[in-house]
């Protein structure tokens, strides 16, 4: 679980431009961290890209915080 | 009838980052020619071009991270961010930062480029191929979309005035920078930032200009020597990327917030071949009709020229150009100027009529004329004064800049002096 955070956490880091410690469980991309639509679509991606699974649209579209991520992938991969 | 004035300048090239010391290295005869280092040119039939400087932002060299955060370079394709460097200078020159909704309203862009985001394009597409259609970036459009310049820039300052793009291959920024003059003249704006920006030394950008030979392919062993106009052993254009843009306000607008006023845009004249795809028509009489239809706006004759910042690309089409410029100055040839900062710069295609507007410009402000470097053997005899390896130190008032582009499309900008 702490490998997948970290590995979710450095990819939201570089597309968001954040600060490390704001990426924290309930975070949400376009609330709290500034992505805007187009930046969530990216983010799966490369969620996709790094843990070699496949989001399906309707999935994606749950995946709303840091916290939504990581648990989706833990489970998916 | 509204007046038109140049009060904001912004330039990469590949001399520098920033106007001054691109000027000052154009004055001083440098060449910003090299070995290709963006990707590995070897099997390319041209291995070397005109990169702009990448560095920490010292001696000129350009520091994207002065212009766009990191995370939003992904985004887009250099063109945009050479771009947005160019306009950030120029907004920053003019000290026009406009916050009322009425300001921001009378403000627009114009802006265009020749190719726009092709990098990115081959990039991606060769991606596709590898990975599938599901890892293609939603950034993908916006940033390789030619018009995102103008976009990009009025979300950066709120510029809510005309927002529009041109695409006239290595006339875009010419034509740019006399589209928004005529919007301004004609009361859609007050204010309107201008200009052209090209990001194409890349691999499918040399291969396909290798394709039209339309690259210099011989000087491998002396990049700074490839880029010849009107020179006997030119052999093709030298590729260059980056961005020009200005700042054109109506004349009352800039008097009225005390504005520092460079030149004055006095006239545009654009016209068309109608003759070929890629080579201009033989006796460059399109070329000829954009430049007498700029002198016609200004109410000018050929002979209140002083200088002309030529389209001089270093290929074949020099001495076309010339001839006509030579019919049109008549007896006035011997008193003109005509340098090609080509020869400097390399051909930054849809870029390239914006940095010289620009130099035409600074040559207005400063009076002097910029150098045609390398011209060792003049290829024809000519009454016109080409600048030959040095700078013309001289009274100029009034400076033309040319620009013909791919599909016969021409246009020539006028600039004056205001005194």
């Amino acid at each position: 679980m702490s490998d997948v955070a970290d590995r979710v956490r450095k990819i939201v880091v570089e597309h968001l431009g954040v600060e490390e410690d704001k990426v924290v469980e309930g975070a949400s991309f376009i609330d709290d961290l500034g992505a805007d639509s187009l930046d969530t679509v990216e983010l799966v991606m490369a969620f996709e890209e790094e843990f070699g699974i496949e989001i399906p649209d309707d999935a994606a579209e749950t995946i709303q915080t840091f916290g939504d991520a990581t648990k989706f992938i833990s489970e998916a991969a | 009838m509204r007046r038109v004035v140049v009060t904001g300048l912004g330039l990469v090239t590949p001399l520098a980052d920033g106007v001054e010391k691109s000027w000052e290295r154009i004055l001083d005869a440098q060449s910003g020619a090299g070995p290709i280092t963006h990707f590995d040119p070897e099997g390319f039939g041209t291995t070397y071009a005109c990169e702009v400087p990448y560095g920490d932002g010292t001696d000129g060299t350009f520091d994207a991270a002065k212009y766009m955060a990191p995370k939003d370079q992904r985004k887009v394709d250099t063109f945009i961010l050479f771009a947005m460097a160019a306009a950030q200078q120029a907004v920053e020159d003019a000290g026009w930062t406009p916050e009322s909704d009425e300001d921001l309203e009378r403000t627009g862009v114009l802006t265009g480029s020749g190719i726009g985001g092709l990098n990115s394009i081959a990039e991606t597409a060769v991606m596709m191929k590898e990975k599938g259609p599901r890892r293609v970036s939603p950034f993908f459009v916006p940033g390789a979309l030619i018009n995102l310049i103008s976009g990009q820039i009025a979300i950066k300052y709120g510029f809510k005035g005309p927002n529009h793009a041109v695409v006239t291959a290595c006339s875009t920024g010419a034509h740019a920078i006399g589209d928004a003059t005529q919007l301004i003249k004609a009361g859609r704006a007050d204010v309107m930032i201008a200009g052209g920006a090209e990001a194409t030394i890349c691999e499918i950008g040399i291969a396909g200009f290798n394709a039209c030979k339309a690259l210099s392919t011989k000087r491998a062993d002396d990049p700074k020597g490839a880029s010849r106009p009107y020179d006997e052993d030119r052999d093709g254009f030298v590729m260059g990327e980056g961005a020009g843009m200005v700042v054109l306000e109506d004349y009352d607008h800039a008097v009225a917030r005390g504005a520092k006023i460079y030149a004055e845009v006095l006239g545009y004249g654009l016209t068309g071949d109608a003759y070929h795809i890629t080579a201009p028509s033989e006796d460059g009489e399109g070329g000829e009709r954009s430049m007498r239809m700029a002198l016609k706006d200004a109410g000018l004759e050929p002979a209140d020229i002083d200088y002309i910042n030529a389209h001089g690309t270093s290929t074949m089409a020099d001495t076309i150009e010339l001839g006509a410029v030579e019919r049109m100055m008549g007896d006035a040839a011997s008193k003109v100027t005509m340098s090609s900062t080509k020869s400097a710069t390399g051909h930054l295609l849809g870029a390239a009529g914006a940095i010289e507007a620009i130099f035409s410009i600074l040559a207005i402000r400063d009076q002097v004329a910029p150098p045609t470097i390398n011209l060792d053997n003049p290829a024809v005899e000519t009454a016109i004064d080409l600048a030959p390896n040095a700078k013309v130190e001289r009274e100029i008032n009034v400076a033309l800049s040319n620009s013909f582009g791919f599909g016969g499309t021409n246009a020539s900008v006028l600039f004056g002096k205001v005194s």
